[in-house]
């Protein structure tokens, strides 16, 4: 009875605590411009499930797709036995679900299969990124919170499925022992092999285990739940709606700024600009591109919070392949972190308050430009995240807010402007190529 | 095909004042006016043109720049400011249809002047190109590249911005050359690293070029011809070609170039 009682607390605390952790996240995000992004509802939902759902961008990179397939399936199949758990938990009752009678050990084995999997795929994950140390996984971005936050989750999830086996094992043996407690369901497949592991140990000590492995499994989910929202692994929930609002249609299709359309329309036609209709909509003319993570879209700030920091997008970025400062993967983890930073600020200070940093203490301009717009990062993205957009953005701030784009780039915008071309010739030779 | 010998190519103004209206624009672009290697491209792709009898013309000194490499770099006011005036350019001329040799060219005149009120219907010349050969309209011969080994280096803003893959390798295949793939090709493939307005400043700091890369994964194909389709890739490997010191054996060559020294 008092089993229920402080598992039932422990079950309210831990939703009540993950309810106030998304709402924070959910509040960071909503501190993006808004963008209304409610069109071709048929195609995003096919994207997703291709995309989010099917994992089809994954398959680029086989071994890595195949692992996280054995974690994703398996995290999906193992919530199932999570219902078992939470509905014994809450009325004390002991494997509920044992009423589906044979199929029950089925369902079982079929978990246990993929336990073993994920840990399979955990280990290969683990000696990937801390033995052969794919070269990825060590870019500069990746400090020791990003390589720890990895191991963390891995070790937890090898951690948690070992504590359902063991369960299990602990479980099978005293079945076989026609422990009072423990009715007889048939054998589990992966469990029963480890049973010689425990088979030394008393019935007391047995039904100890697996209550502790019980206990270990619910209360280790349940803080895991909570560590997420605060980890890459926040990947888990938000992909699926990542995917459904990103860019649909070519990849080379920049977002326009209808703002500038007005005024370059009145520069123009400066007669346009006394017929109101021309002016178009009356909305005022801000900061052009983005100073801060405010002055981005609430899509691109859901792509920061969405990042596992994989790191895709950098292994493919010319500039960064060749050396180059600049890497997708930390824009878009700057983003996040810098949007933590402000609402966390704001809740502490009220809504208008500014801390005085912006996204350009994080981001130096030389990463900035050595970008090529090649799309590369948001092709490899498994998520639809889109770093090339956050770079647009920051460099429209820097060319026309601040005006400090580099020698070269700015004497190819007045060669533009001068001559029609980025380099200074004369439109009288544009037909010398047919002489 | 020649491309010593002067070749004549209509003017949009001179057909319009004799009321003409040709059915193409072909879009020229800066890099096909200005840079003395892609203006051979131009010229390639024009003599072509002509071979095939379209009817087209060029805006010749009435060109101007896109505004592409302003909006990539930031600069969106000058962006805009090209676009609205060459939309009114095209309105004049009541152009509907543009055929571009250049794929940054292709991309904003097809994804982001609709935006600002100019639709046109917008063909890149290697699904020009590869469409006359299916159709048999255009029958180069086989001989010059016959069995050549023939690598693509996929441009960033035809392949992955708009997904043309299959145009330019099926016209290598169509002129029987080899083609021999890189290990990172079409949507995986790496950028040649002059797009977003890296053609026209210096590289960050690194430790090595992107040219170079690019180029050294071209090499390990082993080919006699680095097949480009954009003028800044071609200005890239032919770069690396050159610090490589191979270009006496390997040859870069853009698709419009492997056509027009098959028709002979």
């Amino acid at each position: 009875m008092i089993a229920n009682f402080i598992f039932s607390l422990l079950l309210i605390a831990a939703a009540w605590l993950f309810t106030k952790n998304i709402q924070r996240i959910a509040g960071n995000i909503k501190l993006g411009k808004p963008v209304q992004i409610d069109d071709n509802k048929g195609q995003r939902w096919k994207n997703m499930f291709r995309v989010a759902i099917g994992q089809s961008k994954m398959t680029t990179r086989p071994i890595s797709a195949i692992m996280h397939l054995f974690v994703y399936v398996g995290f999906i199949v193992i919530n199932i036995e999570m219902i078992e758990i939470l509905v014994d938990g809450i009325l004390g009752t002991h494997r509920i679900l044992a009423f589906l009678g044979s199929i029950y050990p089925i369902l079982i084995s079929v978990f246990e299969i993929f336990a073993v999997l994920v840990i399979l795929a955990c280990v290969v994950f683990l000696v990937r990124r801390n033995v052969i140390r794919l070269r990825r996984f060590w870019n500069r971005e990746m400090t020791s919170w990003p390589r720890s936050d990895a191991n963390i989750i891995l070790i937890t999830e090898i951690l948690l499925m070992t504590s359902i086996l063991v369960m299990n094992a602990a479980d099978g043996l005293l079945q076989s022992r026609g422990n009072e407690y423990y009715a007889a369901m048939g054998s589990f497949l992966i469990s029963d092999l480890m049973q010689p592991l425990f088979a030394g140990m008393s019935d007391g000590g047995l039904i100890i285990l697996e209550r502790a492995g019980w206990w270990f499994h619910i209360i280790g989910v349940l803080i895991f739940l909570n560590y997420i929202p605060y980890s890459k692994h926040f990947h888990v929930f938000l992909s699926f709606p990542n995917v459904y609002y990103s860019k649909l249609g070519p990849l080379g299709k920049m977002p326009n700024m209808p703002a500038i359309t007005n005024e370059v329309k009145m520069m123009l036609d400066p007669d346009a600009a006394l017929q109101p209709e021309a002016s178009g909509s009356e909305e005022e003319i801000g900061q052009f591109g983005a100073k801060d993570a405010t002055d981005l879209n609430w899509k691109q700030l859901m792509d920061a919070y969405t990042c596992t920091e994989c790191g895709r997008c950098t292994s493919a970025c010319p500039a960064n392949i060749t050396g180059k400062k600049l890497s997708p993967r930390k824009i878009v983890m700057d983003v996040r972190d810098r949007i933590e930073e402000v609402g966390k600020y704001i809740r502490k200070h009220g809504k208008d308050a500014e801390d005085g940093q912006t996204l350009f203490d994080r981001i130096k301009d030389e990463e900035l430009w050595a970008c090529t717009t090649c799309n590369a990062c948001v092709q490899e993205c498994p998520v639809n995240i889109d770093p090339l957009a956050i770079i647009l953005e920051l460099r429209r701030y820097l060319v026309m807010e601040k005006a400090s784009a580099p020698g070269e780039i700015n004497a190819t915008f007045s060669n533009i402007e001068n001559n029609g071309a980025p380099w200074q010739f004369s439109n009288e030779d544009r037909l010398q190529w047919a002489g | 095909m020649s491309t010593k010998e002067k070749i004549s190519v209509p003017v949009m103004a001179e057909l319009a004042a004799r009321g003409e209206k040709p059915e193409y624009l072909f879009w020229v672009g800066c890099a096909g006016a200005f840079d003395d290697r892609y203006k051979k491209v131009t010229k390639a792709f024009a003599s072509i043109l002509n071979h095939l009898g379209t009817s087209y013309a060029v805006l010749g000194t009435e060109e101007t720049c896109t505004g592409d490499p302003a909006r990539r770099a930031g600069n969106e006011m000058l962006f805009q400011m090209q676009a609205l005036q060459l939309i009114e350019l095209f309105e004049a001329y009541e152009i509907k249809k543009i055929i571009t040799i250049c794929p940054h060219c292709y991309n904003v005149f097809k994804n982001e002047y609709p935006e600002l009120g100019g639709s046109y219907e917008v063909i890149s010349y290697v699904d020009f190109l590869q469409s006359s050969i299916e159709s048999g309209s255009l029958k180069p011969h086989t001989g010059q590249f016959s069995g050549a080994r023939i690598t693509y280096h996929d441009p960033c803003y035809l392949g992955r911005a708009n997904e043309i893959y299959e145009s330019p390798r099926k016209v290598i295949k169509a002129l029987n050359g080899q083609l021999i793939e890189m290990e990172r090709n079409k949507h995986l493939a790496l950028c040649c690293g002059a797009g977003g307005g890296q053609m026209f400043k210096e590289a960050e700091k690194g430790d090595k070029e992107v040219f170079i890369e690019r180029t050294e994964e071209a090499i390990k194909t082993n080919p006699e011809v680095i097949a480009t389709a954009c003028p800044f890739c071609m200005t890239m490997m032919t770069d690396g070609i050159k610090y490589k010191n191979r270009e006496n054996d390997i040859k870069n060559y853009d698709i419009a170039e492997l056509i027009a020294l098959s028709l002979g």
